[in-house]
């Protein structure tokens, strides 16, 4: 149980809306979210079809734990096809959204067809229906959702919506929700806005029952929150300095890729970290972080509320922006300040907001800057294509610029929207682009990091560090310390990785957890609450089957096993300093015994034998 | 020694624990909506207020009752409802300055604060210690005295 | 001391119940006429629908609790006092003495001048009598009038609905509880109420009402008349001011200071019967709503035992549950000179709010479809907070009452 059973389905084409049931089977080989999203996906649209297109489908679902008492219980996913890499996409996001789809009674929702005009989804319990919204489009997330309450005169709905770039056609434009909250990769923004939706708006009051052994449910999850609470790193470093407490570590470890990933190591590291956060600033003595908030149900709350100094050229004339919102996120911090060789934690701090504001993704945004920065210092492109922008590395200015243009969907804003891939093929420098299967890296650099880059190369959405974190293990040693720069050992991990996060991404939970908590822990926790039996191998087994449906979706998509790679410039230029100095990602060491231990065939097909075991759909 | 719920909104990162905790304690179910705690965000201030009944003395909700459907528990001082005297007039939802007794409309009945008989949940649940329950005479009850001081419109001279 | 009150409904209860706190040993007697104990009119709908048993409108549960407070219950009526020597009548001729009275008399229902309103197809809704003879007229099928859709008239729309009886609702203003709610809103609720299936007619009066068989014909002002089993008429109230007068400076009710004492230093009055202070305005008048009957009883029992308690005024608020749609109303939602107001109007969806302030202070408020920490709508007026930038935040979407409420106490 824990599931509510019930999907409500909304055909925008003929604003048809109905509510069927759960198919229980599915869940019991799919769990929930991102496994059995994707199993409805897969059965009901054609892998080749385009992103775009009505035909594409939009799902937002939630885990059989989200809305519950389990800590990090508060997850929901956005799956559809990616415009940016033709791939599946699953965005995860935080906040209350997903708790709030569970209280009105609703385990999935998908979104199929396309409305005639613009709309927004209204939920409130077992009522939805679909409302104009020519006068929310154009407007911000944060202006979208300002109004949608207004209009309903209730401040406890929960709004998910897209931003201005989104509508402009951004190929990276996120779902944003609770403000500040993001399924941000992969453009999952960009398809909602393209069926002409702006925003899904919710109000439940119903509760999340349905357990299966209430007793033990709550014994389970109490017990593992205090597992959660004595932990260093989700009981301490995450609740003080978020996922910021990686940028001196990485850095250090020379694996902290600089200025479009041509270097390892950013001079400026120290001045965007997460302790950076906690000094108080000149101007009024206030840190840029004001505190840590959590997610929904979750312990940890790593989250960042933050505000910019408000003589910080980027906000000086702009009050809206003097108030607390969302703070940086390491990656979000490392591709809008390393990469793009900024150091200017206002100025980051701002861009971060801008993101947010209008429903970008800081990862693919920053690293697309990155790579027009190098483009325009290799002249390739100059003023005459930014408008006037001297977009040089380590330029505030010109960051700050460019974030405005690119949220509102404005000038050269409209082709940093286009993603680095994209917008280096349109140059001529396809090499320059930072990209897997059209995806931007996140932070961690796989000459020093080698498991992150098998990771990349074959993560399941383009790239990406949130499909087998092995730096958990690789830097952390969790739950084993294993060598950064060794390629021994590292296809079982990524592996492992892949399959127990896939099983996370799928329960509702979130994946920080599982910085203290392995399948051990979460497997108890989904067992007492869901029908069936859910041990830590079940898990695991159906984390492996989400991977391989995933994976034949995206070849019968048209991939194949040529887009498994990473840019040359990871490939062929060593690093130039740290630890992993002259090193290289010898990624070849670790591609076919990948292969071959996922059952695939050496042009990265399933076998027969390997689809049978895992009962995939034919 | 009576105690009272000490809210410290510092503390607070509105996970909503106590939310779910209260919910489940009263209605068997984890649902926010009903519970008798709500968590209140201030966005631009960057902060979390976790805000329910004070058990205030003069207890507006108790004698606006027309039914005497609100009693006072004399063990922990809370005012409860017994819900098979409320007839759901809501009168009391109007009365309570606090704004912390709510309508219940899947019940028809009310819902506020019991300091579930003495061992509330919401603060077994707060994982930040933003929500303890402690001795009435520390400063919790002091500060929530006078929130509810503030309130009190009528005492100009009490003799 | 010897303390008498007349009057056995909450402002005399509430009383008698002060007094026996604040005096131990001090004799106290509760007369009341109704043939009943003590009970709570505001809960007479809820027996209409069958929630509740007649004992469940009682306004103390605990059996013998009068008893065992030591308040003596007299069941009669008190047909004079004598002010100059501390007397008073009751019915059967008896004379009872005291050093303090209350008079919490409350008021009556009345019937306005129309031929054949003392018909016996005719009744009020007001005493637990009332409705008894309700339930045993106006069941599943019957045909009912109802006459004033004010707050009373609005409150026992619903348990009449629920009895399964052919209703109509005639008023003879334009909307729906015009007292209570603006124009606004009153719309949404009589569409709401027609939406539910009641026939609302509005500015529509009775004419005439006579027999007709076994039916009630009754005629109407630009409507054709109809033919019904029951009327009620729930078209005001009057204070109960009778035993004062002669005696005591009334008006519409008896005239009280602050300290709900009248003219007479030994004698106050409470509830609807008194025109007390009214806390937006300043004004005394009568409000006629059981929380103020409550805050008078003890305010005015507090100063009958020798404390010194001044009245602030009671917000006037109502809240109104008409079918499922719950309305509420607090201090001027009327607003005032020079004031500002904020709207929000979602009509389709039966939600509405409107804040009304005078500076940066709230003074009132009308909301349709919200059930949410609404005290703090009271709060917010009562404390006369002092709004700030909230105002401005208000202004723009006034659905964040809480959290400007909440502000003002822990910021
Ligand atoms: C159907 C209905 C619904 C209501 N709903 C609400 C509501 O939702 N909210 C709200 O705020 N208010 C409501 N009210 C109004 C509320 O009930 C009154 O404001 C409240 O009862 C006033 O209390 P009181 O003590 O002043 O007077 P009452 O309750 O009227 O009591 C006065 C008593 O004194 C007795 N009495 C009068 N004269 C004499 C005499 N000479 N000798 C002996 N006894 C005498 C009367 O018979 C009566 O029993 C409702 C009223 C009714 C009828
Ligand atoms: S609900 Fe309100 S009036 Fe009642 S005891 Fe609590 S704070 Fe006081
Ligand atoms: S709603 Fe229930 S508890 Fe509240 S005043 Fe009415 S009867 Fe009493």
């Amino acid at each position: 149980m824990a599931w509510t059973k019930k999907i409500l389905r909304v055909n925008l084409t003929d604003g048809v809306i109905s509510a069927e049931p759960l198919n229980m089977e599915w869940a019991q080989q799919y769990l929930g979210q991102r496994g059995l999203a994707t199993r409805y996906f897969v059965e009901e649209v054609d892998a080749q079809v385009g992103a775009l297109s009505p035909d594409n489908k939009f799902i937002m679902a939630t885990g059989p734990l989200t809305g519950t008492m389990a800590s990090t219980g508060g997850r929901y996913s956005c799956i559809t096809k990616s415009p940016l890499t033709g791939t599946i996409a699953c965005s995860n996001s935080g906040g209350f959204f997903g708790a709030e789809m569970k209280n009105a009674g609703w385990d999935m929702i998908i979104l199929e067809g396309k409305s005639p005009t613009p709309v927004y989804l209204y939920v409130e319990n077992d009522q939805a229906r679909l409302i104009p919204a020519e006068d929310l489009w154009g407007k911000s997330v944060w202006a979208t959702d300002e109004e949608i309450h207004k209009k309903h005169q209730d401040p406890q709905i929960r709004i998910a919506c897209v931003g201005r770039a989104a509508e402009s056609g951004n190929l990276f434009a996120a779902v944003v929700n609770d403000l500040h909250r993001a399924a941000g990769r992969s453009g999952v923004g960009t398809v909602l806005a393209s069926k002409n939706v702006k925003a899904v708006a919710l109000r439940g009051t119903r509760g999340v029952g349905n357990i299966k052994d209430m007793k033990r449910f709550m014994d389970a999850t109490f017990e593992h929150k205090k597992v959660l609470a004595a932990n260093a790193v989700t009981g301490a470093g995450l609740p003080t300095y978020g996922t910021q407490v990686l940028m001196n570590v990485i850095n250090e470890l020379g694996a902290l890729p600089t200025r479009n990933m041509r270097e390892v190591r950013f001079e400026g590291a120290h001045s965007v970290s997460g302790e950076a956060m906690h000094e108080p600033r000149a101007s009024d003595g206030k840190k840029n972080l004001t505190r840590n908030g959590g997610c929904f149900g979750c312990t940890i709350a790593c989250g960042r509320i933050s505000s910019v100094d408000r003589t910080h050229f980027s906000v000086k004339d702009k009050p809206q922006y003097w108030g607390n919102s969302g703070g940086l996120e390491y990656e979000a911090a490392w591709a809008l300040g390393p990469d793009t060789g900024v150091d200017d934690l206002d100025a980051l701090t701002y861009v971060n907001f801008l993101c947010n504001e209008d429903g970008i993704d800081p990862i693919s945004f920053g690293a697309t800057v990155a790579a027009a920065m190098e483009l325009f210092e290799d002249g390739v492109i100059t003023t005459e294509q930014t408008g006037g922008i001297e977009l040089k590395f380590g330029s505030a200015e010109a960051l700050v610029k460019i974030a405005e243009l690119t949220a509102r969907g404005e000038g050269f804003g409209k082709e940093i929207g286009l993603g680095s891939k994209r917008l280096c093929e349109k140059y001529g420098r396809p090499e320059l682009s930072m990209t897997v299967k059209g995806q931007e890296f996140p932070a961690y650099d796989p000459r020093g990091i080698q498991g992150m880059g098998l990771t990349y190369a074959t993560s399941n959405r383009g790239a990406c560090h949130l499909r087998s974190y092995t730096v958990s293990s690789e830097v952390l040693g969790i739950p084993v310390k294993t060598d950064p720069l060794a390629t021994d050992g590292k296809p079982e991990l990524v592996i492992a990785f892949q399959d127990a996060t896939a099983a996370v991404d799928s329960s509702g939970l979130c994946i920080f957890s599982t910085f203290a908590w392995s399948l051990d822990n979460i497997a108890p926790q989904i067992d007492a609450a869901c029908e069936g039996d859910w041990s830590v191998e079940k898990c695991a087994e159906v984390g492996a089957r989400i991977w391989q449906l995933e994976r034949d979706f995206n070849m019968r998509a048209g991939l194949t096993a040529a887009d498994d790679t990473l840019p040359k410039r990871l490939l062929k230029d060593a690093a130039n300093v740290g630890p992993a100095e002259g090193k290289v990602c010898d990624l070849g060491a670790m591609l076919p015994k990948y292969y071959e231990l996922r059952g695939w065939t050496t042009e990265g097909q399933l076998t027969p034998e390997t689809r049978q075991r895992y009962g995939l759909p034919s | 020694m009576q105690k009272s719920l000490h809210i410290d909104p510092e503390k607070c990162t509105g996970c909503l624990q106590c939310e779910m905790a209260c919910s489940y304690e009263n209605e068997g179910v984890f649902n926010p909506s009903k519970s008798r705690i709500k968590v209140f965000t201030f966005h631009d201030e960057g902060r979390f207020v976790p805000y329910t009944c004070t058990q205030c003395d003069e207890a507006w909700c108790m004698q606006a009752c027309p039914v005497d459907a609100i009693v006072l528990n004399f063990v922990t001082g809370a005012k409860y409802i017994l819900n098979d005297r409320c007839v759901g007039c809501k009168v009391c939802t109007i009365a309570c300055p606090f704004g912390t007794v709510n309508y219940n409309t899947s019940t028809g009945k009310v819902i506020k604060c019991d300091l579930c008989g003495g061992d509330p949940k919401c603060a077994e649940a707060c994982p930040t210690g933003a929500i303890t329950y402690i001795d009435a005479n520390a400063t919790g009850l002091e500060r929530m005295r006078m929130w509810a001081a503030k309130t009190d419109t009528q005492a100009s001279t009490h003799a | 001391m010897n303390y008498v009150i007349i009057g056995t409904g909450p402002a005399g209860v509430v009383a008698a119940e002060t007094l026996r706190q604040r005096e131990s040993t001090a004799a106290i007697t509760l007369i009341g006429d109704e043939p009943e104990p003590p009970y709570s009119r505001m809960a007479i709908p809820y027996h209409l629908i069958g929630d509740i048993a007649e004992e469940g409108t009682h306004l103390r549960k605990a059996p013998a609790h009068f008893e065992r407070e030591r308040i003596q219950c007299i069941q009669q009526h008190v047909s004079n006092i004598q002010v100059d020597n501390h007397q008073l009548t009751l019915a059967d001729g008896s004379q009872l003495g005291f050093d303090k009275l209350l008079l919490a008399t409350g008021s009556r229902a009345v019937r306005p001048p129309i031929p054949g309103m003392d018909l016996p197809g005719v009744t009020n809704c007001w005493t637990l009598a009332d409705a008894r003879r309700i339930i045993a007229k106006a069941n599943a099928g019957d045909d009912v009038i109802l006459m004033g859709a004010g707050f009373i008239g609005c409150i026992i729309l619903e348990a009449l609905a629920k009895r399964g009886v052919n209703l109509t609702v005639v008023e003879m203003e334009n909307r729906m509880v015009p007292r209570m709610m603006d124009e606004q809103s009153g719309g949404l609720l009589k569409r709401w109420c027609e939406q539910q299936g009641v026939r609302v007619l509005t500015s529509t009066k009775v004419k005439a009402v006579s027999v007709a068989g076994e039916k009630l014909y009754v005629e109407l002002e630009t409507q054709p008349a109809m033919q019904v089993d029951l009327l009620i008429c729930a078209t005001g109230v009057k204070p109960n001011i009778e035993l004062a007068k002669g005696w005591l400076q009334t008006r519409h009710g008896i005239l009280v200071n602050r300290r709900l004492q009248t003219n007479h230093p030994d004698i106050f009055a409470a509830g609807d019967v008194a025109e007390g202070r009214d806390f937006s305005t300043g004004d005394y008048s009568v409000q006629a709503i059981q929380p103020t009957a409550v805050e008078h009883g003890f305010i005015a029992a507090t100063n009958m035992s020798g404390g010194h308690y001044l009245h602030q005024g009671s917000v006037n608020m109502n809240v109104l549950d008409t079918m499922g749609l719950i309305s509420a109303s607090f201090g001027l939602w009327q607003g005032v000179e020079n004031g500002e107001s904020a709207t929000l109007n979602d009509p389709e969806h039966y939600r509405y709010i409107n804040l009304q302030f005078k500076g940066e202070r709230l003074v009132g408020a009308n909301t349709l479809g919200m059930t949410q920490h609404i005290g703090a709508l009271r709060g917010l007026i009562q404390n006369r907070t002092r709004l700030g930038k909230w105002k401005d935040y208000l202004m723009d979407n006034p659905s964040r009452f809480m959290e400007a409420y909440l502000q003002q106490r822990v910021a």
